[in-house]
């Protein structure tokens, strides 16, 4: 169905090659994954289906690319559109209409499909997305589970028989993005669609996927059998790591596969103590804490209550953030913790209630006082950032903050070395950004950091990476709160736990209990091991190297 | 008129045969005509504008009444429920400033008249104005501030009834296939509005985390990254559109598309023409050229626009249909139009009633019979689609915070 024979693709302007003569095929109904570290060129890749790159972006292709016998040197983007669908990580900004039943039938009334087909095409696949009920709802008001269905709809209606997802559940809950993966299931078993998905989050993907195209790097790939290329891949998820370290074989793909091969080792490990051993290299553990804070440090809060209108957002949650402690705050989308970290860096609008930091009350501070003690680096770092270069953001911060020169550059150098000063921070790397807003944030040497969402968008390295500095930061004694869907990343960094619903708190505790107890939010490794209370692989490895 | 109708319907082949024949095929067809569904957004417009021009050609309060009367309740008993069907009552209150406007101006300046209802203390401006302001009252300055007011507010109530009943994006929809680009840049456009809205709300916010300092920096800190967040979804959404088939090209020859070209702008020459000769009162240009020239433009950019909409090969999902109710309500707008027209050509006294002398406004029963009219589609026309199942899809989720800010 998609054949790439020897592709090469120069970006304009660029003196490397992204893509160096791929070879690919993937035949008709497959499920197919695209992987490979941030900026590998793993959405060049997927741009090249339909002829995006390089009729859109321009740059220099070289091979042919062919999808369905149709060479997309001959064909654009538009005419392949009957053939080919396109979804992205965020489909709010490719909707062009603004309600669910007219974004279906964009596609077709473009395409000149007559009007009675029309009708009946938009039914069908209203049902087969299970969105009928929102047929009339602005697409604004939708969750982001149900925008991306509506996307991947909205391209199906219009005969799409290849579809080409690019990190379609980067952004979302594990609830929605389990509904958008169960919607795309049932299209490539029961319609026989041909799928190129590209993902970060290989935990929810690779047991689906039939094949595994890895970009090494270089512009080469690597395709084959899921289990196979991730033996060795740079890149894996937890249980592919726990079957690598246990040497499993066949490489276990599914929590369900890594459970019914882990019997042995709940046996051997079911007397070692997992809060020995760190999640995390250089994590603590009940060996080793945290270097001690004085008592009653850190953030408390008491009956915060955040209302739009008549929705509430926070109904009346008592919180607190431990000094020297990573808390993760989890929950759907829409559950509040946004609206509550908002509130707390004294920016959000809030209705009621009071909180202080190292017991300065804050409800009734002026704006600079919080500033000095909470600092929020927001879902979107880049809204922080608006200066035309590295340094220039770095100065700007070092005025605002502790007056020290410097101070901004040195922590952005800790945190991300090797980042070149002189560059706009929009030419970073999400990964970069993200650090350069964190010591944007952080050179005012605040008591108190709160992240929204800092995980969207990077790679399994990266994650480490930001959980290596979030670590050294609670080391300082500072409160660290982070707000997050990715269990994985809670499991390894975070001390405690918070999950909210509907705008209320409503399960506090150490890490290692909240994250083992629930469905939602345990990591595999805890799924793997249940009920005994281990959460990463680090753990394991650690335990196992102790256990004879 | 409802659906329970539809559902006593009796089967056409009853055992005794009662109900087949011509009887029972009305019943079924009035049945379906009032089956409840939106109407062509033109056909609304249509009808205000009828409303509108009864309204230019009176300053007579009592009929402006009426017919304010009239079309605010078609507004009501024919609405969806919708945010731009919400907007009516903002163009009543617009309607009602402008009222105050023109009266309040009439006091201030003060206007001759003999009947004084009261008297104010006159202020007399410093030299360069040589202006007096307020000073005695009189009914006649107020009444006619008030006329006119009415007029003008009437107007404004019936735009602003063709706002709320028509779905202005279904009116965009409905424009001929060769102006179809002109429609999608303005639905895009409209869609875009909210978003910079919000992307300018979200960088804001975003800033008053960061520093204290003041409004100096605002246009950098806050329109920077605006704008590059505008020009990267620009960029998305025509990579979106481009990848779902916008823009094809149909088969059409270079030669197709000079003739459309060529025609358009004959069409536009003779619509200039026929516009220059129709306003033109001295009489230098004969009047049978100006209706030749308007008629032969607009035959001219009709051809023009069913050539281009030719090359286009579009289609529409679920079109609005030209029916029965449309032309009704069409009929009903041009009613008060016509009558009113006559009334003003043929009892300017009673379309204008006088100020000065004072004289009580009246009323004609063609008049009457004219604004009335306007109000039959509150009963003749299907009631607007289930506003019950809209509202409680609406509420089955809330809306997602995470992702709109994503």
């Amino acid at each position: 169905m998609i054949r790439f024979s020897d592709v090469t693709f120069t970006h304009s302007g660029a003196r490397r090659p992204t893509l160096v003569g791929v070879d690919l095929t993937v035949p008709e109904g497959e499920f197919a994954l695209v992987a490979g570290r941030t900026g590998v060129g793993k959405s060049t890749l997927l741009g090249a289906v339909n002829g995006h790159v390089p009729h859109f972006t321009g740059g220099r292709l070289a091979g042919r690319v062919e999808v369905a016998g149709l060479d997309t040197r001959q064909h654009q983007p538009r005419d392949l559109a009957r053939l080919v669908g396109v979804v992205g990580q965020n489909p709010l900004t490719g909707f062009v209409t603004d309600s669910v039943e007219e974004e279906l039938a964009y596609g077709m009334e473009q395409l000149g499909v007559a009007s009675s087909v029309m009708r009946a095409r938009v039914e069908e696949t209203l049902d087969l997305l299970g969105i009928a009920d929102l047929r009339r709802r602005p697409l604004r008001t939708l969750s982001g589970g149900q925008q991306q269905r509506v996307a991947i709809g909205s391209v199906l209606a219009a005969g799409a028989r290849v579809l080409v997802l690019d990190e379609p559940t980067s952004a979302l809950d594990p609830t929605s993005a389990e509904e958008v993966l169960a919607a795309l299931l049932r299209l490539v078993h029961d319609l026989g669609v041909t799928c190129l998905i590209a993902e970060h989050r290989l935990e929810r993907v690779a047991e689906y996927a039939d094949r595994m195209v890895l970009l090494t790097g270089g512009g080469a790939v690597r395709v084959g059998p899921v289990a196979e290329v991730m033996a060795d891949s740079p890149i894996a998820p937890p249980v592919v790591e726990l079957g690598r370290l246990a040497g499993w074989s066949p490489l276990p793909l599914s929590v369900r596969q890594a459970r019914r091969q882990a019997g042995p080792w709940r046996q051997r490990l079911a007397a070692a103590d997992p809060e020995r051993y760190p999640r995390a290299p250089g994590g603590p553990t009940s060996q080793s804490p945290r270097p001690p804070v004085p008592d009653g440090t850190g953030l408390t809060a008491r009956g915060l209550t955040v209302a739009y209108g008549q929705t509430v957002a926070v109904r009346a949650v008592d919180f607190d953030l431990p000094a020297g402690q990573i808390t993760v705050l989890m929950g759907r989308n829409g559950s509040g913790k946004s609206s509550l970290l908002w509130a707390l860096s004294g920016v959000g609008p809030k209705r009621a209630g009071r909180w202080s930091v190292d017991g300065q009350p804050l409800a009734e501070a002026p704006p600079e006082t919080v500033r000095r003690l909470i600092r929020l680096v927001p879902q979107n770092a880049a809204d922080l950032l608006y200066l035309d270069s590295v340094a220039a953001e770095c100065a700007a911060a070092d005025a605002d903050g502790s007056g020290v020169g410097g101070a901004c550059a040195s922590l952005l150098d800790q945190l991300a070395p090797g980042v070149d000063h002189a560059l706009n921070p929009r030419d970073l790397s999400e990964g970069q950004r993200l650090c350069l807003a964190v010591a944007v944030q952080l050179t005012s040497q605040p008591p108190v950091l709160l992240l929204d969402e800092p995980t969207r968008g990077l790679d399994y390295p990266a994650k480490a990476a930001l959980g290596r500095v979030l670590t050294g930061l609670a080391d300082q004694g500072r409160a660290i709160c982070v707000a997050t869907h990715d269990a994985e990343f809670a499991a390894a960094v975070a001390d405690r736990a918070v999950v909210m619903a509907t705008g209320e708190s409503i399960l506090v505790g150490p890490v290692n209990t909240v994250l083992t107890t629930s469905a939602i939010f345990a990591s595999q490794v805890a799924k793997v091991m249940s009920p005994q209370p281990w959460l990463t692989v680090a753990q394991l490895a650690a335990a196992d190297a102790e256990t004879p | 008129m409802s659906i329970p109708t539809l559902t006593r319907l009796p089967a056409p082949t009853g055992p005794t045969g009662r109900n087949r024949g011509p009887l029972a095929a009305i019943r079924a067809r009035v049945t379906i005509y009032g089956l409840p569904r939106a109407l062509h957004p033109g056909a609304w417009w249509l009808w205000a504008l009828g409303g509108a021009v009864a309204a230019s050609r009176t300053t007579n309060p009592l009929s402006l009444a009426l017919l304010v009367a009239a079309v605010s309740w078609v507004v009501v008993s024919r609405r969806a429920e919708a945010p731009w069907a919400m907007a009516f009552r903002l163009y009543l209150g617009l309607a009602g400033f402008i009222i105050a406007v023109r009266v309040g101006f009439r006091i201030l300046f003060g206007a001759d008249g003999s009947t004084i209802l009261f008297d104010l203390p006159r202020i007399q401006l410093p030299d360069p104005f040589s202006i007096t302001l307020f000073g005695p009252v009189s009914a006649e300055a107020v009444l006619s501030g008030l006329y006119g007011g009415c007029q003008l507010g009437a107007m404004v109530i019936c735009v602003g009834a063709a706002n709320a009943l028509a779905n202005p994006k279904r009116l965009l929809a409905a424009v001929p296939g060769a102006l179809y680009e002109f429609g999608a840049v303005l639905v895009v456009a409209l869609s875009v509005f909210p978003q910079l809205a919000e992307s300018v709300q979200r960088v804001s916010r975003a800033r008053r985390l960061r520093s204290g300092r003041g409004r100096r920096h605002f246009l950098r800190q806050v329109m920077m990254p605006v704008l590059a967040d505008a020009l990267d979804r620009s960029l998305d959404l025509a990579g979106a559109m481009d990848s779902r088939g916008y823009g094809q090209r149909g088969t059409v020859t270079a030669r197709a598309r000079h003739l459309t070209s060529g025609l358009l702008l004959l069409a536009a020459g003779g619509l200039c023409v026929g516009a220059y000769a129709a306003l033109d009162t001295s009489g230098a240009t004969p009047g049978w050229l100006g209706g030749a020239a308007l008629a032969g433009g607009l035959a001219l950019a009709g051809a023009a626009f069913r050539l281009a909409g030719r090359r286009a090969r579009r289609t529409r999902y679920r079109p609005d249909r030209w029916r029965m109710a449309e032309a009704v309500v069409v009929l009903c707008g041009l009613a008060p139009a016509l009558a009113l027209s006559w009334l003003s050509r043929t009892h300017p006294t009673l379309a204008y009633p006088s100020v000065s002398p004072l004289v009580w406004p009246g009323l004609t029963v063609v008049e009457l019979v004219g604004l009335l009219a306007a109000a039959l589609p509150a009963w003749l026309t299907p009631p607007p689609p289930d506003r019950a199942a809209t509202a409680q899809s609406d509420q089955t989720t809330e809306p997602d915070q995470g992702a709109k800010t994503a």
